[in-house]
C-alpha cells in the first residue's frame, strides 16, 4: 500500500488519478479549498476502495500552512510515498494583460505556492532518502504564447524548478515527475472550444500513473505534445508569431 | 452545439454546459430557464435536447455503499457502467438494468427504465429508495415513496420534468458470480414465441430477439434467452473500451437483403434447448461491445420504436403490427421481444402487463409514417409508446396513451417545474 498526498484533489486530473490509486487500494490524503467538494470525492474514493482517505480544508495560497498540511497529512498516514501537486487556476488573459494585481495573484497561484510546495516536500524526502513528487506543470509552460502567456510563464517556472530539483536528487531515490498535460477537457477549460487534440482527464490520469510508477523525468500527455512542443520551442518567432 | 439523442434524429443547436458541482447547476437554473438535464445522451430521440442543457457528467460521485444493507448513494451523472466496474468485483448488482450500461443513474430513474426482468423485478424506479431533487425554485428537497410521494412517483420515469435529480440510494442485489447462466429456446412463429415467455414466468431474466422480416407461418419466429445469475464464485469481470465505429457508415448497407442475411444467420447460429455461462456484460449490454454503433444507420440517423400491447388481445395485435412492418420491407436491425409485468405508480413510467417490442428503423419519411401508423395501431389495442425511445409521436397519442399526464401536470405545477424545466419531446408532446 502506497500513501499518497494529493495536492489540488478537486482539480478534474488529480480527482482521476485518485480513482485509480484508489481502486488499487492505496491510503490517500486530499488538500483542496472547497471543503463540500472534498467530502464528495473522498467518499467516492472510499467506494472504489481506498483503504484509507482523509482530507484538509485548506487554500493552497496560504503558503504559511504548508508545513502544518504536511505534518498532518505524514501523521494521518504514518508517511507519506508520492505527492501530487495538482491545483490551480487557468489564468484569464485578457484580464491579467490589464491588471497587475491579477498577474501577481495568477502567478502566486499557479507559479510560487508550488515553488513552496515543492521545497517543503523535497527536503521531507530527502530526510527519508526516498519518495516521489509528481507535479503537474503545462505544454504552456515550454514556449509563451500570446493567448496565455502569464498561465504559461508560471507553469514554465515550475518546470525549471522540479527539473533543478530532480538534478539534485538524481543520486538519491527521490524522485521528481514532471507532467505536461496538453488539452484536456475538465471544469477548468469548460469556455475551451474542444477539438481533436483534446483529451479527457481520465486519459492523462493514467499516464500520470504510469509515469510516477516509471519514476520518468517527464511526460508530455498525450505523448504527442513531445514532437509539437520540440518544434515550437526551436520555431523562429517569425514563424510562430503567425499561429 | 449541436446535440441530440442517440438515434441521431432529431438534432438541434442548443447551449450545453457542464456544471462542476450542485451548486453551479443551481445558479445555472437560476440564470436560464426551461432547461433540461442530460446525462449520457442515450435516450434515443428528443427527450433530452432543449435550448439549454445542463449536463451532468462531473456530478459522479459514488457517496456511500451500505454493505449491511445492500444500498448505494450516488449522484445522477454516475454512470451504471461505472457502478458496475466498482460494484461487481465486490459482489454486487443492480437489481433492474437496462440493455446498455451508458446511462447515468439520473437518467435511469428519470426513464424509469425496465430490464429483462421486469415481470419480476418492475423498474428501476420501484427500487430507489430516496432521492434528492433540485425543483424549479432552487430548493432541493428528498423525497421517496414516503416522502413527498406525489413528486417520487412523478420524478421516476418524469423525463427530468419535474426537476434536477441530484443523488439517490438504491438498492442493489448480491451476487457470487459475474457469469449468467443462459438457455436458449428457439420458437418458429409468433405464437409459440408468446407461449415460451408464459412457461417460462419463473426465470429470473428473459428476452428474445425477433425477426421482423419473416412472412406466413414464420412471421414472429424467435430465439428466447433465459438468465440466471450463476452460482460459482467468481467476481472477475473485463469491460473492455468498446470497440468505436469511427464514422457513419453509408445508409444502404443497411438494407432489406443484408438484415434478413443477418436475422438468417442468427436464427441458424442459435441452438435449441441449449444451456451455457456467459459474462454479465455480453447477456445484458451485447451492444456496449460496440461503441458509437448508431453510426451504421449513416448520418440521417435512426428512430428506436418501443410499444407494449396489453395481454388480452396482444397476440392478434402483435401479428397486425409485424404485418405493417413485413410490408414496408423497412427490416429492423434489431427487434426485441419482452413480457412485462404489472404496472407500477410512476406517472408517465412506459411498462403495462402484457408485450413489448423494440426495434429500429433509418430516419427516413416513409418511415417516420410507418411509425405514425404503428402508433395508431399500439393506441387503439389499449397499448403504448416508451417515450425514452420516442422522437416523433403526437400530442394526441400520447395524451391518450398516458392517461396520468395530467394528473403529471399537477404535480409540476405543485412544485414549481412548469416554465423551469423543458424538453423539445415536452413540448412536442403538449406538456406546459
Amino acid at each position: 500500500m502506497k500513501k499518497i498526498l494529493i495536492l489540488g484533489a478537486t482539480s478534474a486530473i488529480a480527482e482521476h488519478c485518485a480513482r485509480l490509486w484508489a481502486e488499487q487500494g492505496q491510503a490517500l490524503y486530499l488538500v483542496a479549498r472547497n471543503e463540500d467538494r472534498l467530502a464528495a470525492i473522498a467518499s467516492d474514493l472510499r467506494v472504489r476502495g481506498a483503504s484509507s482517505v482523509d482530507t484538509f480544508t485548506l487554500d493552497l495560497n496560504d503558503f504559511d500552512r504548508h508545513e502544518e498540511m504536511l505534518a498532518r497529512a505524514d501523521k494521518s498516514m504514518g508517511g507519506i510515498d508520492i505527492a501530487l501537486i495538482a491545483h490551480g487556476t487557468l489564468s484569464n488573459q485578457k484580464e491579467c494583460e490589464q491588471s497587475v494585481e491579477l498577474t501577481m495573484q495568477e502567478l502566486r497561484t499557479n507559479a510560487l505556492s508550488t515553488i513552496s510546495l515543492l521545497t517543503l516536500i523535497a527536503n521531507k524526502f530527502e530526510g527519508n532518502q526516498s519518495g516521489t513528487i509528481a507535479v503537474v506543470s503545462s505544454v504552456a509552460g515550454d514556449r509563451g504564447r500570446a493567448s496565455n502567456y502569464v498561465y504559461g510563464s508560471a507553469k514554465a517556472m515550475v518546470t525549471a524548478f522540479a527539473s533543478g530539483l530532480r538534478q539534485r536528487f538524481h543520486n538519491s531515490n527521490v524522485s521528481v515527475v514532471t507532467i505536461k498535460p496538453g488539452f484536456v477537457d475538465t471544469p477548468m477549460t469548460a469556455s475551451s472550444k474542444k477539438g481533436i487534440m483534446w483529451v479527457g482527464p481520465d486519459y492523462v490520469a493514467k499516464s500520470i500513473i504510469k509515469a510516477i510508477d516509471a519514476r520518468q523525468a517527464q511526460k508530455y500527455t498525450p505523448s504527442f505534445w513531445w514532437l509539437i512542443m520540440n518544434i515550437l520551442k526551436i520555431a523562429p518567432s517569425a514563424v510562430v508569431k503567425k499561429f | 452545439m449541436r446535440v441530440s439523442g442517440w438515434g441521431g434524429y432529431p438534432i438541434i443547436d442548443a447551449d450545453l454546459s457542464n456544471a462542476a458541482t450542485q451548486e453551479d447547476l443551481r445558479k445555472l437554473l437560476e440564470a436560464t430557464q426551461p432547461l433540461i438535464a442530460r446525462g449520457m445522451g442515450r435516450s434515443y430521440g428528443d427527450s433530452a435536447n432543449h435550448s439549454v442543457v445542463a449536463q451532468t457528467k462531473y456530478l459522479d460521485h459514488f457517496l456511500e455503499l451500505d454493505t449491511v444493507n445492500g444500498t448505494l448513494k450516488a449522484e445522477a451523472g454516475l454512470s451504471l457502467r461505472e457502478i458496475l466496474r466498482v460494484l461487481i468485483k465486490q459482489g454486487w448488482f443492480l437489481p433492474v438494468t437496462p440493455g446498455t450500461s451508458f446511462v447515468t443513474l439520473g437518467g435511469a430513474i428519470a426513464s424509469d427504465v425496465h430490464g429483462k426482468n421486469h415481470h419480476l423485478s418492475g423498474t428501476f424506479g420501484e427500487h430507489v429508495l430516496s432521492m434528492r431533487v433540485l425543483l424549479g425554485s432552487g430548493e432541493v428537497v428528498t423525497t421517496s415513496p414516503l416522502v413527498l410521494p406525489d413528486l417520487f412517483h412523478a420524478t421516476c420515469g418524469g423525463m427530468g420534468l419535474t426537476g434536477v435529480i441530484l443523488d439517490a440510494t438504491i438498492k442493489l442485489i448480491p451476487i457470487s458470480s459475474s457469469k449468467i447462466s443462459q438457455k436458449t429456446i428457439k420458437s418458429r412463429s409468433l405464437e409459440k414465441s408468446f407461449r415460451a415467455f408464459d412457461q417460462n414466468f419463473a426465470a429470473t431474466y428473459s428476452v428474445a430477439w425477433i425477426d421482423c422480416l419473416k412472412t406466413g407461418s414464420s412471421l414472429g419466429r424467435s430465439v428466447l434467452f433465459l438468465g440466471e445469475h450463476a452460482g460459482r464464485e467468481d467476481l472477475a469481470l473485463s469491460l473492455k473500451k468498446p470497440i468505436t465505429v469511427p464514422i457513419h457508415t453509408p445508409a444502404f448497407l443497411l438494407n432489406k437483403l443484408s438484415i434478413s442475411t443477418l436475422n438468417a444467420s442468427y436464427y441458424a447460429k442459435a441452438i435449441n434447448n441449449r444451456s451455457k455461462d456467459v459474462p454479465l456484460t455480453s447477456f445484458f449490454y451485447p451492444l456496449d461491445a460496440i461503441g458509437g454503433w448508431n453510426k451504421l444507420y449513416g448520418k440521417q440517423g435512426f428512430i428506436q420504436y418501443q410499444f407494449v400491447l396489453p395481454t388480452e388481445g396482444g397476440l392478434s395485435n402483435m401479428r397486425e403490427i409485424l404485418k405493417e412492418i413485413t410490408k414496408s420491407g423497412s427490416g429492423s436491425f434489431l427487434a426485441v421481444l419482452k413480457k412485462f409485468g404489472p404496472a407500477n405508480k410512476n406517472l408517465l413510467s412506459f411498462p403495462i402487463e402484457g408485450y413489448t417490442l423494440a426495434l429500429d428503423f433509418k430516419a427516413t419519411s416513409s418511415n417516420i409514417s410507418l411509425v405514425q401508423r404503428m402508433d395508431e395501431v399500439v393506441k387503439d389495442s389499449g397499448g403504448r409508446v416508451y417515450l425514452t425511445k420516442d422522437a416523433v409521436m403526437k400530442e394526441s397519442t400520447f395524451k391518450a396513451t398516458y392517461p396520468k399526464w395530467q394528473e403529471f401536470e399537477s404535480v409540476r405545477e405543485k412544485y414549481g417545474a412548469i416554465g423551469k424545466f423543458a424538453s423539445s419531446q415536452s413540448k412536442r408532446l403538449g406538456l406546459a
